[in-house]
């Protein structure tokens, strides 16, 4: 048992504390993928973590913090995580209640949110964990604060606990492998105010409201913090994801949500904790790193030779190493520091293993080199082999001589043949990788909500895996065997397209140099190009009105082509259904109202649609294409001449032919002047219109100039005619 | 603070022209600048303010020949004999960073100091240059508290408005230690949304957003630097909105250093050499932690690999209790007169009586007529018969009726009231006459102005046509 911490709950808890019990929320399920192969046959919950299931660390410290009833919700594999909890001893603990709420469709955080509503089974305040969170904070300082505000003000309703952590310059992830998190919380308050933790390389700036400082007279934003996933919640958050049901992802969509939102004006605080230790695997390196802080006992009391609930007794010894009682060692293995080796394991002579983890059970050979490798149980390593910061599953054997690269990860019951090497970043399964078409979806999924499997087998109960297994192990265990090497069992994974990125960045393996100097190389170029271009800083002194104009002429720019699209849809239904001209300019009102845009910009747009359709009319020659537009202009000039009130008008129209001509439609370019003389003719342009076009253009840039050059002698012709008329 | 003259410090103090914001106030006559503040030109409290420091070698920068010529006459007047002036008119509209680019040849000290001629303050100004020295800045912005009511309020002031949320003037963000500007928005840009550069908080990891404190435009430059930005960017035309914001923004990706190899500045290239250089070792040598400008420069592996050229913007926040404030609207100017013959009297250089105000000893009061406490009357004036005045100042030569009421308003020098007038938060410019049983509240009245018997104003404007 671990020792109570955080003083006694009782004590100088509140009366409310006291009646109700505090209940907690376990998810067994992190709705992502990203732990896979190895979590198509076993929940991630359940994948050892220093020799012990991660649950079993979730719920030692739920115990330990004074929680008294856990309500595991299971989706992924729930049937074993249920069969794992009723063989455990927590079933049956006096004060501390485990039942687990089975679900087989959920898909997100979100849906089993939804689906603990229905059940009513929360009473109070309650805490949200995943349940492959390692802590040892003390609950009752966080959970007291809560409270107070929520006595306060009722639309307080969830805590979250972050702690300190500087992600690295280099990569901008934390040492946790998630990527960087930028927040704006209060400092008097603690309030979050911002939440960003999907960073957008683009984006060079974070945006916050202009109102947060209307109501704070200061504001810090943070780079320099973790978000530990420990949720101290109302019940109201319940019912929130209830109403809005399309909330997936507690913090893509909860909280972002609710900041968002100032109709309701929940709001969300933010406990930090300094000394005490708070960590969720996200990743492969977050497997890693806080394996190595279970280790070097920052998870103290949770910590190897302490023995809670589900792991077995070992040793402390000199350096950081832990063995338990019954390993078979040779005389000549070298165990080096930070290593924790399992019971029953077996080592063989010249063996070196360091930094480390070894299961219970294993056969490890001769002259085999392992470092920073996680090696769960039953695992067999035969003579020669060379293994680096590789995760290697139950049951897996390594012929002689095999060779893991790093970050290379084994699932069940691989067997690696004699002499092969697995590449580096490789994951090897005897399950196939997914069809194409479903690892679209979920990359669409990882994307844009969270990475929420939606793949039927991975909820499909074990017995149905083994059966596909079964079946499947005899015809694809000759095809798998190729994949690696001689005797070997398992095909090796594809990377996705892009993968690559992702496999050093969430690997167990270091980031290697070579990467970190490209990645220095990259972001000094970056830097320069954008220097150059001035993208990054403009070269106005303000920053703020030039970005925000650019994005507003975007804005605009994309209202305007939207609007034009439109407009063109509705000429092309004129033309081909013989809609009133009446109607038309009735549909074109009102489309410009509700785009908000001028009569000029209806010209223009009418102007762009009906070259556009003499275009598109099949025509041979240049000229064929001049009597296009001439009876296309003819039929519908009076439909733009209703927009054209003014000179002003006719100089945009004639301005948009430009644009066309030098853009869209270059087919128009050597007509030029053909065209703009036929609409002449037509009256649909003044004179005046093209003269003030000319002189307009006069003093624009040379290279602007080269319509108005072709348009020389007309414009001539027009002067002089002019002239005459005078 | 000898120091700051020992440091070669050069001062500019850029007093402006015929402000369009001050009008009625200011006219052909009486620029910006020599507005009365407490019955002496607002000037006088920054020159003073220097003076006091030691630092007398100034040059007056001011829009407009006319109003150089104001200026110019006054200052030869008051500080012939005790400061070294040198007053420059640059043409009008071109901005502060225009007329800074209008003296360059004068600016030669390896720091300048450059002060609005507007500013009524007692931040010592050498605190901000040793600051600015000790970081080794390119730039050291004095910061001080916002007053309480924001800068667009107008109507009547007074304790009445003290609960009044801060104004908005700036929004600063700071770094943790308080001592460097990461990000500032001046002007409009303060009503929009707050962009930070994810840039500048991943090297410095944590940031203050406060929108509490206001850029009280005293800085310090690094001359090589603020020639080459007002060199290369041609349009830049503020300080405040343009060239410090440009600064701050780009001080983990300096264009200054590398540019200066290129500008012919004598040994503006070689700074930015030996900068570079020195910085590793200046690192050992230093016991004191490095600023984060000083770890980012020296690349994310801690080893100069890859050098990275930063530059440094300081910031030198006032004390809460000091004084702090800038001339430059109509409330603005009312606020200022109030604070410096009431609360911030010490700033007024006079002595003030045990009734705590200043009546000039040649200043003549009728019988029954009251001169409450903070206010000023000044020598030569006269009132008549049962006056009551609060909370006001009233200038030179000025002859008041009878049953004259002042509240909360400003007087300048040479005006006539008639009998039974009422005067409340109102600025009554020169050679004013008010006829009798005139009523004004919250008006200007510009210089020169007839307003006729029995006529009666309220928040308005009054002027020669």
């Amino acid at each position: 048992m671990v020792a109570k911490k955080g003083g006694n709950r009782g004590e100088d808890a509140e009366d409310e504390l006291k009646r109700e019990p505090l209940q907690a929320i376990l998810l067994a399920d992190s709705f992502a993928t990203k732990f896979r192969p190895i979590t198509l046959e076993r929940p991630k919950v359940l994948l050892p973590l220093v020799n012990v299931p991660m649950i079993d660390y979730t719920l030692a410290w739920l115990e330990s913090a004074g929680v008294e009833e856990v309500f595991v919700f299971c989706c992924a594999h729930s049937k074993q995580v249920i069969d794992y909890l009723k063989n455990s001893k927590w079933f049956g603990q006096p004060n501390f209640a485990v039942s687990t709420i089975e679900s087989h469709d959920s898909i997100s955080a979100g849906d089993a949110l939804r689906l603990i509503y229905e059940r009513h089974v929360i009473n109070g305040d309650f805490i949200l964990v995943t349940g492959d969170t390692v802590s040892n904070m003390p609950l009752i300082q966080a959970l007291k604060e809560h409270k107070e505000r929520r006595r306060k003000d009722n639309n307080a309703v969830m805590t979250i606990v972050i702690k300190q952590s500087k992600p690295s310059s280099i990569t901008n992830q934390s040492r946790l492998g998630t990527e960087e998190l930028f927040m704006a919380i209060d400092p008097g308050t603690k309030q979050l105010l911002y939440y960003e933790d999907k960073a957008d390389d683009r984006k060079g700036t974070i945006s916050l409201d202009k109102g947060l400082l209307m109501d704070n007279a200061s504001i810090s934003l943070h780079n320099d913090k973790q978000d530990c996933y420990i949720d101290i919640c109302s019940p109201e958050v319940l019912s929130l994801f209830t109403d809005n049901f399309d909330y997936q992802h507690l913090r893509r969509h909860f909280v972002k949500g609710l900041l968002v939102d100032d109709i309701m004006g929940y709001k969300i605080f933010t406990h930090e904790i300094h000394a005490s230790y708070a960590a969720r695997i996200d990743n492969y390196r977050s497997y890693d790193t806080i394996s190595k802080d279970i280790i070097q006992r920052w998870t103290y009391p949770l910590v190897p030779d302490v023995q809670f609930f589900g792991n077995c007794a070992s040793k402390l010894e000199r350096r950081g190493m832990y063995r338990a009682s019954e390993v078979g060692l040779s005389r000549s293995a070298q165990i080096g520091p930070f290593t924790v080796i399992g019971n029953g394991t077996s080592i063989g002579s010249n063996t070196e293993i360091s930094d480390s983890v070894v299961g219970e059970d294993c056969v490890i050979g001769s002259n085999v080199s392992i470092e920073g490798c996680y090696i769960w149980n039953n695992v067999t390593i035969e003579n020669g082999c060379k293994l680096r910061h590789a995760i290697v599953c139950d049951g897996v054997i390594m012929k002689s001589g095999a060779v893991l690269e790093p970050g290379a990860v084994l699932s069940f019951k691989v067997v690696v043949g004699q002499q092969f090497i697995v590449p580096a970043y490789s994951k090897v399964s005897l399950l196939q990788q997914p069809v194409i078409k479903d690892s679209d979806e979920e990359l669409e999924y990882d994307d844009n909500s969270s990475g929420i499997i939606g793949i039927p087998s991975i909820s499909s109960t074990p017995e149905k895996l083994n059966d596909q297994f079964g079946t499947k192990l005899s015809d694809s265990q000759r095809r798998a065997g190729s994949e690696v090497g001689d005797g070997g069992v398992g095909f090796i994974w594809s990377l996705g397209e892009g993968g690559h990125e992702e496999e050093w960045r969430h690997s167990v393996a270091p980031i290697p140099a070579d990467k970190l100097i490209e990645i220095i190389r990259t972001a000094t170029d970056e830097l320069e190009i954008s220097n150059q271009d001035g993208n990054f800083l403009p070269p106005s002194g303000e920053l703020e009105p030039d970005s925000v104009d650019n994005d507003s002429d975007e804005d605009a720019r994309d209202d305007y082509s939207y609007f034009e699209k439109e407009v063109e849809a509705t000429f092309l239904r004129a033309v081909h259904e013989n809609v009133k001209e009446d109607h038309i300019i009735l549909e074109v009102n009102a489309l410009r109202l509700s785009y908000n845009l001028t009569s000029t910009d209806c010209a223009s747009a009418l102007f762009y649609s009906m070259m556009k359709l003499a275009s598109d009319t099949p025509h041979d020659t240049p000229g064929e294409l001049v009597k296009n537009v001439a009876t296309v202009i003819t039929k519908w000039k009076q439909l733009l001449k209703d927009y054209l009130s003014s000179i002003d008008e006719e100089i945009e129209v004639i301005l948009k032919f430009e644009e066309l001509c030098l853009e869209s439609t270059k087919e128009y370019t050597p007509l030029f002047v053909q065209v703009l003389h036929l609409l002449y003719d037509q009256d649909v342009i003044q004179e005046k219109a093209i003269l003030d076009w000319a002189s307009e253009k006069e003093e624009a840039e040379e290279s602007d100039k080269l319509f108005l050059k072709q348009a020389e002698k007309f414009i001539q012709w027009l002067n002089e005619a002019s002239e005459e008329e005078d | 603070m000898e120091i700051a003259r020992g440091m070669d410090f050069q001062v500019v103090v850029l007093a402006g022209g015929f402000s369009k914001s001050l009008v009625p106030l200011v006219s052909k006559k009486v620029p910006k600048a020599l507005l009365p503040v407490a019955n002496r030109p607002v000037l006088s409290y920054v020159i003073d303010l220097l003076e006091q420091k030691n630092l007398k070698d100034l040059i007056v920068v001011v829009e407009g020949e006319t109003a150089a010529h104001s200026v110019s006459a006054w200052i030869s007047g008051t500080y012939i004999d005790r400061l070294h002036v040198e007053v420059a008119a640059v043409p009008e509209d071109v901005g502060t960073a225009g007329a800074l680019r209008a003296i360059d040849h004068r600016l030669t000290a390896k720091d300048i100091l450059v002060v609005s001629g507007d500013l009524v303050c007692d931040v010592p100004p050498g605190a901000v240059a040793a600051t600015h020295r000790r970081h080794d800045a390119v730039v050291t912005a004095l910061l001080c508290t916002a007053p309480a009511s924001g800068p667009s309020d107008s109507g009547s002031s007074g304790a009445k408005d003290k609960a009044k949320k801060p104004g908005r003037y700036n929004i600063i963000a700071l770094d943790p230690t308080k001592q460097f500007l990461l990000h500032i928005a001046a002007g409009a840009e303060v009503e929009k949304d707050i962009r930070v550069q994810k840039s500048i908080l991943r090297a410095v990891s944590q940031m203050e957003i406060r929108a509490d404190l206001m850029d009280a435009h005293m800085y310090a430059f690094k001359r090589s630097v603020l020639q080459d930005v007002l060199n290369q960017k041609e349009t830049f035309q503020s300080l405040r909105r343009d060239v410090l914001p440009y600064l701050v923004r780009s001080q983990l990706r300096s264009e200054l250093l590398s540019n200066g190899v290129q500008s012919d500045e004598n040994g503006n290239s070689k700074d930015a050499m030996q900068n570079a250089k020195i910085l590793p070792s200046q690192l050992l040598a230093n016991a004191s932690t490095p600023s984060f400008h000083e770890l980012y420069a020296l690349g994310p592996d801690g080893s100069s690999s890859i050098t990275r050229k930063t530059h440094k913007c300081c910031v030198y926040i006032a004390n809460k209790s000091k004084y702090c404030a800038r001339l430059n609207s109509i409330q603005a100017f009312s606020d200022i007169n109030r604070d410096v013959v009431g609360d911030a009297n010490h700033l007024s250089g006079y002595s003030f009586s045990a009734q705590n105000n200043v009546i000039h000893p040649t200043a003549v009061l009728g019988s029954k007529t009251t001169v409450g406490p903070q206010c000023m009357l000044g020598d030569g004036s006269q009132m008549g018969d049962k006056c009551s005045v609060k909370k006001s100042v009233i200038g030179r030569h000025c002859r008041i009726g009878s049953n004259v009421k002042v509240v909360s308003s400003v007087i300048m020098d040479h005006i006539t009231i008639g009998d039974g007038c009422s005067i409340q938060g109102s600025v009554i410019c020169s050679n004013v006459q008010l006829q009798e049983r005139v009523i004004l509240k919250d008006c200007q009245v510009g210089a020169g102005f007839v307003v006729t018997a029995g006529s009666e104003y309220k928040a308005e404007s009054l002027a020669k046509k």
